[in-house]
């Protein structure tokens, strides 16, 4: 069935069937399977056009706009002219943010680069945990994208739109492939906070299944409270009175379905035993202590700590789980100011967190089924803001992919001289997401939902394009 | 019978249905261009064969009959040869339509369609929406829904369904229209009541109530997407509630939806504007808008002019236009110029295009105003008894400045052993550094520094003069804060220029600057030597040529009582959107409304006296195989209570409910660190005490970036865009929110106290009473069994663990009945829980 042909309703309709006649065998092939959505495991999309390299995606998004000139894109023009007036032919006419208007001059890299992999690919020298491994990464230098605020960016960057109301990439993936988790959600959102205290806000929007059914939407794992909203029984109440409780309103609504000719009492059924079994399957996930110390080692973090990397791991339990989309957020990126001691302190913590969850992923044989994104929502200016730091920037910025058929250790695509635009080989954001669907076997271009009138697509309605040279 | 569902289920399993969702007519017959073409064409064709001319391929358009003649699209009258039906067909890959790339293909149904409709002459229809409604005439003595309903169900072969039992009936009724279940005693009242005006009487008893309004809004407050906070990056407040209990009090009032329209969209402009329509048009200042640094003015001065577009489109027009700010649509006449035209209406409002919002009118008592007024004269006493000291203040200062000990910068401020707040600190820094500059190099920012510094800090001359004024003027600060301000719309001579963005690129200063104008395809009054103005818009959607505000509004109405639109998509009456199943329905209301000269009540009133209402939501078999999605209406819908409704059931079944009307919005219990992803400033949630804790949830604080998570999980909208039509979603998060969250717990246990303390009978009894308030029936024998059964298992556990069951009747504020037995009252919670966690609780059947 291609999606745009599927109708919300027509889940609706089989159950309204199977409970007139087959009630009992409808129940049990739900509660098997995927019903942590409601979602069918296999998704709208039923087999799948290409080839999946993909099984998951976990995608790593560094909030506030890392610069790529202290990360992945080496610019020694830029040092040479530090301090000097940014030629006017670059940013004539051009969008900025804080700089609008502003006296423009040239900023050098603040750290050094260093050459790693096969390949001797030039990356900054904060990072040669990365560095390690850059062999199983591929460099986009030449990613561009349309927002400069960065609302609208992380906007554009998770749903293809700068609009409200429009799935999140997640969202859209496990729509389209349902999940093989079975007792939590398809699409998880992680959080966390870098030392350098700043707080973008995020909204929850950046998750929202938008005009999706709502059991697409991302599920948030906290590190502090109960790790899902609600999950916790109330005070006084034991787990194990909680599944006397559950047993009777499944009781009563089973009675109740007899009477009445209303489908969705047998999906609420479902979603009662689904809910009472991740409040086991949710803290159950969330241990870690079972790990083993040269894993705790690896990622370096200690258990429950809330950090990037205590994230990265809980993105490998969910992973081996059957989670199709894990989105973890990392904020703190928004260097306008102390740069240098900025990202040094981002480097630190996620440096080793990469490279460890790359490593771990392989050596679980599953980095080639999964594929790993690392980016943020814009670059950052060549040009100084205050002496000390840069602004927002979306014509030119770093990302990078790695796993589920992603070449290894090439750099795709490349800025100008100054790092100020993407020149050869522009990548969009439109293209990442058409990238990403095409690994998880989905044709970007007919992947698409109706909605005010219009094909809707994660890609863009003007389409984006397959990477394909990023590509094994 | 038989043979017509079977022709159904057929139909069904093939995609040309997914077009339409009613009942299939029989295949032989008369091809219509509106039910059974435009859906085909405006999907597979007009993208590249539409309205938008930058976007047409090969010249040819096939949404005008002329023009796809001419181009020899077809020829009527003769499918074989038809240049449109051999392309469909085509082998070559180059000739086949849609091209492959597009990911289109016909099925072989819509192709046969198309095909007998070129045979039959390739007549087109006007869009249907675009045409003026027309009222069909009703039989002497026939209701009108009912007598539309029945000629459609005899074409498609389906008999209506029996009514709904009494019970059923009110408690549907309350669910529609006040958004609250009945008590027990008003349902056996209504049962008892045999008289053949008895539902009738219920019906105006319900509609008398104060919560009608509020039932009302709901809906509205979607479309207006109104909301507490103002959408972009930090998220921060704005004063705008004001305008929701001027939506619940004009809903009960029965204000006319034609002055209900012009006070939202021009209510500063009317002749005789008042406090009232000013804080209808609040409604303008309802859009997303941005602190953030960094916010370029033009971006975000285009985000709201398209905000206004699109929200206009959607509330009042059923029309997605969107589109149009990049291009003309590609399904809908509508141009980007019309698009541009319209948001023109909006460059007269005055308002800053970043940064806060200004508090807006102030809505005081007269009382309040009156203690303002003179706050306000002792303020401009004081300022001006300060003003004539000014002078000396300044010889004095002039004297201080010369000092050696001011000139080094030395303040005393700065001393490390002075104990002095940061505020005065940082006065006295700014002011140092300026003193140690030149007099004639300090800039006028440094001089304004010395002097606040001189005279908050330095001098102690005329401090009588200095203080009364400081005093006055906070003392008019503290009266004025807590005030009741509302955003609200103000014009300005001076407009923001409004251009055609190519692309919606607001870089490009090249596009053609517009004025105010209604879209080009729809009827226009006559406005001559002026530009329109807001108040002509808004005139014009609620003017009888205008063919879709009453449409849209109906439909929508009609969602509400049915579950589903008799155009299901509510905000698209567009080409894209579904042609009605029985349009001839949706055109009497929308005739019906504009006669009454645009009556809410009477619309409701029609809808809910009809026999089509008041039948039950039980089909039969055959029924549901012939219409699965009840388009044809044969029958009711059951459906799920939506987000606010959930809450306000618990709240009332229980006895928490607070049933005040408006005010403030208020904060129920929100899991902790739920804002910890806000920022600038990072945000608190005090959750309220006392009767706030247990309002209606229509009246939740709205925080558009972080919904409270217990409306979200019920598919509350998030209200950033225009939200028509909400999920209706059944995922296990609204399992987790009824079994955990405080406010269900607190329910729970509070309904357990009542049925101890208000019931003493036999626990069979007691659990009879639960049943009767929380689902206004006896239960039956399974059910009591098993009810009996979780109780007796719940009194053994607390029984032997008495300390749970404290700290279970400790969740939430309310306090717990000291009278009862705590083990005893702890188990029943369980009963109680249980209750409002049913389907049934929650459903509208």
């Amino acid at each position: 069935m291609k999606a745009s042909q599927f109708h919300p309703q027509t889940r609706r309709v089989f159950l309204g069937k199977t409970t007139q006649g087959l009630g009992a065998v409808a129940l049990a092939s739900l509660t098997g399977t995927s019903l942590m959505q409601g979602a069918p495991a296999s998704g709208v999309l039923g087999t799948l056009p290409l080839p999946q390299k993909a099984k998951r995606v976990i995608w790593l998004s560094m909030a506030g706009g890392p610069s790529h000139l202290e990360t992945f894109d080496p610019k020694p023009k830029l040092a040479e002219m530090d301090g000097q007036p940014m030629p006017e032919s670059f940013t004539k006419g051009q969008q900025l943010a804080q700089l609008q208007g502003q006296k423009l001059n040239c900023f050098g890299p603040q750290h050094g680069f260093e050459k790693f992999g096969k390949n001797q690919t030039e990356i900054c020298n904060l990072f040669p945990q990365i560095g390690s491994v850059l062999d199983e990464i591929c460099l986009v230098r030449s990613m561009t994208t349309d927002a400069i605020n960065h609302d609208p960016a992380h906007m554009f960057m998770n749903t293809g739109s700068q609009i409200a109301g429009r799935p999140s990439m997640g969202s859209w993936v496990t729509y389209g492939l349902g999940s093989e988790a079975a007792d939590l959600p398809g699409f998880v959102v992680l959080t966390s906070l870098g030392k350098g205290g700043q707080n973008q806000p995020i909204a929850s929007r950046q998750w929202s299944s938008g005009f999706l059914p709502s059991r697409y939407q991302g599920v948030q794992l906290r590190s502090k409270g109960d790790p899902v909203l609600y999950l916790g029984n109330p005070p006084g109440i034991t787990l194990d009175q909680q599944g006397s409780d559950v047993d009777a309103i499944n009781a009563l609504n089973r009675q109740h379905a007899k009477l009445v000719d209303d489908p969705e009492i047998a999906t609420r059924i479902a979603q009662y035993e689904m809910a009472f079994q991740m409040q086991a399957s949710v803290p159950e996930l969330m241990n870690v202590t079972g790990e083993n110390a040269a894993t705790l080692e690896l990622y370096g973090c200690q258990p429950g700590d809330g950090s990037f990397a205590s994230n990265c791991l809980l993105a490998r339990r969910l992973a081996e789980r059957g989670v199709r989309f894990i989105q973890l957020y990392h904020k703190d990126w928004d260097h306008h100011g102390g740069i240098k001691q900025g990202v040094a302190l981002k480097a630190a913590e996620i440096d080793r967190a990469c490279m460890a969850l790359i490593t771990d992923l392989k050596q679980r044989g599953m980095l080639d089924s999964t594929l790993i994104v690392w980016a943020g929502e814009f670059g950052r200016t060549p040009m100084s803001q205050g002496g000390s730091g840069r602004d927002h920037h979306n014509k030119a910025m770093s990302v990078w992919l790695s796993g589920a058929g992603v070449q290894g250790g090439l750099v795709y695509g490349a800025t100008d001289e100054l790092g100020y635009a993407a020149v050869e080989d522009v990548a969009t954001v439109h293209d990442l997401h058409a990238t990403m669907l095409n690994q998880l076997g989905i044709k970007h271009d007919a992947f698409t939902v109706k909605f005010q009138g219009l094909d809707a697509k994660l890609s863009g309605v003007e389409g984006g394009k397959v990477l394909k040279k990023v590509l094994t | 019978m038989k043979t017509s569902s079977l022709i159904c289920l057929l139909a069904f399993a093939s995609p040309v249905a997914a077009t339409s969702f009613g009942a299939t007519v029989p295949t032989a017959g008369k091809v219509e261009f509106n039910r059974d073409i435009r859906p085909i064409l405006s999907d597979n064709c007009f993208h590249c064969h539409g309205p938008d001319q930058n976007h047409r391929k090969a010249k040819l358009r096939l949404d005008v009959r002329e023009a796809a003649i001419e181009k020899k699209a077809f020829v009527p009258g003769n499918a074989e040869e038809s240049e449109l039906l051999k392309r469909l067909v085509s082998t070559d890959h180059d000739e086949l339509m849609p091209p492959p790339d597009s990911n289109k293909t016909l099925t072989t149904d819509q192709k046969e369609t198309l095909k007998r409709w070129i045979q039959q002459g390739a007549e087109y229809q006007a869009h249907w929406s675009y045409v003026s409604p027309k009222k069909e005439s009703i039989p002497n003595g026939r209701q009108a829904v009912d007598e539309l309903v029945h000629r459609r169900l005899a074409v498609v072969g389906l008999k209506p369904s029996a009514e709904a039992d009494r019970r059923t009936l009110i408690r549907r009724l309350y669910s529609d229209l006040i958004g609250l279940p009945p008590s027990p005693a008003e349902v056996s009242a209504f049962v008892a009541d045999l008289a053949p005006d008895a539902y009738s009487k219920l019906v105006e008893r319900i509609l008398e109530s104060p919560h009608y309004g509020e039932r009302m809004a709901q809906g509205w407050l979607d479309v207006v997407r109104f909301a507490d906070t103002i959408g972009y990056h930090s998220d921060n407040p704005r004063n705008v509630w004001p305008y929701r209990d001027w939506v619940i009090k004009s809903f009960n009032e029965n204000k006319r939806f034609d002055r209900f329209t012009l006070e939202q969209v021009a209510g500063d402009l009317l002749p005789d504007a008042d406090r009232e329509s000013r804080v209808g048009s609040a409604f303008n200042r309802l859009i997303l808008s941005t602190e953030e640094g960094g916010a370029q003015p033009k971006d975000y001065e285009l985000r709201m002019l398209t905000d206004r577009v699109r929200s206009i489109g959607a509330a009042w027009l059923g029309q997605t236009t969107g589109c149009a700010q990049c291009h003309d649509h590609k399904f809908d006449p509508i141009t980007a110029k019309d698009f541009y035209s319209l948001g023109a209406f909006f460059a007269d409002i005055k308002e800053p295009i970043l940064g806060k919002r200004e508090d807006g009118m102030i809505l005081a008592t007269p009382e309040q105003e009156q203690k303002l007024a003179t706050l306000d004269r002792t303020l401009a006493d004081a300022k001006k008894k300060y003003d004539a000291i000014i002078p000396q203040l300044d010889a004095a200062q002039k004297l201080w400045e010369a000092e050696p000990e001011t000139l080094s910068g030395t303040l005393p401020e700065l001393d490390k052993n002075t104990k002095v707040s940061p505020a005065d600190k940082k006065t006295a820094q700014l002011a140092a550094s300026a003193l140690r500059k030149e007099e004639k190099s300090r800039s006028a920012k440094e001089k304004k520094e010395i002097q606040t510094y001189f005279r908050t800090l330095a001098t102690n001359v005329f401090t009588t003069e200095r203080d009364a004024l400081a005093h006055a003027e906070k003392e008019r600060l503290d009266y004025y804060q807590p005030l009741t301000k509302c955003l609200t719309t103000t014009g300005t001579e001076d407009k923001r220029v409004v251009r055609i963005l190519a692309r919606g690129n607001f870089l490009d200063e090249t596009g053609e600057v517009v004025k105010a104008a209604l879209p080009h395809y729809l009827p226009q009054p006559k406005i001559e030597g002026r530009e329109p103005n807001r108040l002509d818009l808004a005139q014009w959607l609620v003017s009888r040529e205008n063919p879709l505000t009453a449409r849209t509004v109906v439909n929508r109405m009609w969602k509400q009582f049915f579950g589903t639109g008799l155009s299901k998509v509510l905000d698209d009456l567009g080409a894209q959107g579904e042609t009605p199943p029985n349009a001839a329905l949706l055109d009497w209301l929308a005739c019906e409304f504009m006669d009454s000269g645009w009556d809410v009540k009477h619309i409701v009133r029609t809808i809910v006296s009809s026999a089509t209402y008041k039948q039950t939501s039980n089909g039969t078999q055959e029924l549901i195989a012939a219409d699965p999605y009840n388009r044809e209406l044969a029958r009711q819908s059951a459906f799920r209570f939506d987000a606010e409704l959930v809450r306000d059931n618990a709240l009332k079944v229980s006895g928490l409910l607070a049933p005040t009307v408006g005010g403030p919005s208020v904060k129920p219990y929100q899991p902790e660190r739920y804002w910890e992803n806000l920022n600038f400033p990072a945000r608190e949630y005090p959750a309220d005490k006392g009767e706030n804790q247990y309002r209606r949830g229509l009246y939740t604080w709205w925080q558009r970036s972080f919904l409270h998570p217990s409306m979200l999980a019920f598919d509350a909208p998030s209200r950033e865009e225009a939200c028509a039509e909400r999920n209706r979603s059944n995922i296990p998060q609204q399992a987790l929110v009824l079994l955990n969250d405080p406010t269900y717990v607190e329910a729970a246990r509070t309904f357990a106290g009542r049925i101890l303390s208000e019931c003493k009978g036999t626990t069979s009894q007691r659990i009879s009473w639960a049943f009767e308030r929380a689902l206004q029936r006896s239960p039956r024998a399974e059910e009591l069994t098993t009810m009996q059964s979780l109780l007796e298992k719940q009194t053994a556990v607390y029984q032997l663990n008495p300390p749970a069951a404290e700290s279970l009747l400790q969740t939430g504020l309310a306090p717990a009945p000291e009278a009862l037995d705590k083990t005893e009252l702890a188990a029943w919670v369980h009963v109680a829980r249980v209750l409002l966690n049913l389907h049934e609780s929650i459903t509208r059947a």
